[in-house]
């Protein structure tokens, strides 16, 4: 990993080291948010360690995103507390939440397609060199730095002058991943990364996060998908309708079990039986169901 | 820096010079630029000469120190279509106040650019306040400046066109630095062509080599975006919006010290030749891509042609129809220029 920061930009002095792995960075305890009469969360409880992903699971309307906007500071939270290093907050902005650390990469990524690498890579906090109305981008640091950043979370670019849209989905994300991890970030929230990706991209990026672990940092891995979530996952904290469904240690929990309690084993249930009356028994579809319920449950 | 020079990534087939040039967004300007300069070099006598090229620069140069602003803006993806009216307005202001209310003239130009800046500012801000398109906020702009221009001017010196401009005192301070012009090889150069290679030359830095050139590229490539990831998003814009007026004042200078006159319906109409000018030169009309160089060579196609179709005895008004072609063409060029550069591997 190169360490050459560049020199204008400084780290947050908090993350210049990476914490022991296994500190906890964020602890959520019963946390909630109303907005008005509306409960979009409630009692929500789990933690983000140094060097530790949490998954966080749930399907569409879960309340996925309102958790990942109270953590990224775009969204305050009403009810429960939010520690970070061990101090209760309340994030009042995106940028407050950056200062501490914490960086959220987007569904749509925050790159501009037309643009090379590099200069998406230092969008927003480019370095410069020289004086008042001479000063200058630092293009020659700025390639340097994206492309070695890039290589150290294994992704190999032949140019980092081609416009980002080249890339492919998945490496795009990595670039947004490298980005918030170069500056500064300790916890990575990711925004279901792996939603618009095929198979084999979805495995790409999901090396990526394996690879941002072992940098030290803490990780929040939104998806609706188990698969996904089970082979990297430390730590699995379910959503259903704004609710939490618990918070399971890998130990405690199988991807089976993980399956089935997304698939929401008691409502699938149910439908199964709703199938059946209708369509009658014996229809092919109503038989597949009861089929999964079975596998559910298994 | 000593260590940034990493070994090429074997990957990479060398580029050759002509590999490099044909990927930048400038290169179908400067083909179409050179084609225009044979065809009428060939076809006409004069436009080959050192009098004739005089006049066909001076002509490329006041449209391109616009033309140069607008693209900036384009890039950052806004639209301002008071940019014409502007140097009338900027040019008016200048004379009423020298003409009639005797204020010294380098005074009178402060006064000019600092509304011209102003205008600017408020166009930035409706735009970015408001959240409509800066092609509606600025045509609104555009007709208020238009009316301004004549009716003002009509209540206060009592006619349209400013007169008596030369008898103004130090008048040939100012005239010495906007529109005089130098003698070589036989035809003269005149001061707007080197404010033409000065504005193009700073805003191809600007663009390329500095953080602001950064943002302006960001803002009109992906607005969100830019704000997610912490680019001043309203200042670039406002700012973007104030240097187009503050070119608008320069172009003004430029017309008003050449012929030392100017009337309430200079620059009108001209709004779109920029615009024409900035996508002959590769920009997007959506914004975030296109190069300052290229609507230098834009505005160089426009002057070669406008001079050249009188040498060569056409009817002017073909000039028109020439320009709807070809920026036609270079819209659909640019289309795939961009498609290629999104989703090419």
């Amino acid at each position: 990993m190169s360490d050459t920061k560049s020199t204008t930009h400084e780290a947050h002095p908090d993350t210049s080291k990476p914490a022991e792995v296994g500190t906890p960075i964020i602890e959520v305890v019963d946390i909630g948010k109303r907005y008005g009469s509306v409960i979009a969360l409630s009692e929500v409880t789990t933690s983000v360690r140094a060097g530790e992903v949490t998954c966080v699971l749930g399907d569409n309307g879960a309340g996925k995103s309102t958790f990942i906007k109270i953590l990224a500071g775009a969204h305050e939270h009403t009810d429960g507390t939010l520690n970070i290093d061990g101090v209760s907050r309340h994030l009042a902005s995106p940028r407050v939440a950056l200062d501490l650390g914490i960086a959220t990469v987007y569904q749509d990524l925050a790159v501009v397609p037309l643009m090379p690498v590099w200069r998406n890579f230092f969008l927003g906090s480019e370095p410069t060199t020289g004086f008042g109305p001479f000063k200058k981008l630092d293009v020659a640091t700025m390639k340097k730095t994206t492309k070695s950043e890039l290589a150290a979370m294994g992704i190999d670019l032949r140019d980092v002058d081609q416009p980002i849209g080249t890339l492919s989905g998945g490496e795009r994300q990595c670039v947004a991943i490298a980005r918030a991890v170069y500056f500064g970030a300790r916890v990575l929230i990711l925004d279901e990364p792996t939603a618009a990706l095929g198979v084999k991209q979805s495995g790409v990026v999901l090396k990526y996060i394996a690879k941002a672990r072992e940098r030290g940092l803490g990780v929040v891995f939104i998806t609706h998908n188990p698969h996904h979530a089970y082979p990297v996952g430390d730590r699995f904290m379910l959503l259903r309708r704004g609710k939490s469904m618990g918070d399971f240690p890998k130990s405690e929990i199988t991807l089976d079990e993980l399956t089935a309690m997304m698939a929401g084993g008691a409502e699938l249930e149910a439908l199964s039986h709703e199938l059946s009356r209708e369509l009658g028994a014996d229809s092919e579809v109503a038989k597949k169901m009861e089929l999964a319920v079975e596998d559910a449950e298994a | 820096m000593a260590t940034a020079t990493a070994a090429p990534d074997e990957r990479l087939a060398t580029t050759s010079l002509v590999g490099r040039l044909l990927k930048r967004p400038e290169i179908g300007a400067l083909i179409a630029a050179i084609a225009v300069f044979i065809f009428f070099a060939v076809v006409t006598d004069t436009f080959a000469t050192a009098g004739g090229a005089s006049t066909w620069l001076r002509t490329s140069s006041t449209i391109g120190v616009m033309a140069v602003a607008v693209a900036v803006l384009m890039i950052g993806g806004e639209f301002d279509l008071s940019a014409g009216a502007m140097t009338g307005f900027t040019g008016l202001v200048v004379g009423v106040l020298t003409t009639e209310y005797g204020l010294n003239i380098w005074a009178a130009m402060v006064v000019s650019l600092a509304l011209a800046l102003g205008i600017g500012a408020i166009n930035g801000i409706l735009v970015m306040r408001t959240g409509l398109p800066s092609f509606i906020v600025t045509l609104g702009t555009f007709f208020v400046l238009q009316g301004v221009d004549l009716a003002v001017p009509k209540a206060i010196i009592g006619q349209v066109a400013i007169q008596g401009m030369a008898d103004v005192p130090f008048y040939d301070q100012p005239k010495a630095v906007f529109g005089s012009a130098i003698s070589v090889l036989g035809g003269n150069v005149y001061a707007s062509v080197f404010w033409w290679i000065g504005v193009t030359a700073l805003a191809t830095w600007i663009l390329l080599r500095t953080k602001v050139g950064n943002w302006i590229f960001a803002v009109g490539g992906a607005q969100t975006a830019s704000r997610q990831i912490g680019v001043p998003v309203f200042k670039t814009k406002v700012g973007l919006f104030m240097t187009t007026a503050g070119a608008g004042w320069l172009a003004g200078m430029l017309l008003l010290f050449s012929v030392s006159t100017v009337q309430a319906n200079t620059g009108v109409g001209q709004e779109f030749i920029y615009i024409i000018c900035a996508v002959v030169g590769g920009c997007l009309l959506t914004g975030g891509y296109g190069s300052a160089i290229g609507a230098a060579f834009g505005a160089l196609i426009y002057g070669m042609t406008n001079q050249g179709i009188v040498y060569a005895g056409w009817d002017n008004n073909w000039l028109r129809a020439f320009l709807g072609v070809m920026l036609l063409g270079a819209v659909l060029l640019n289309e795939w220029v961009r498609k290629r550069a999104e989703t090419s591997r």
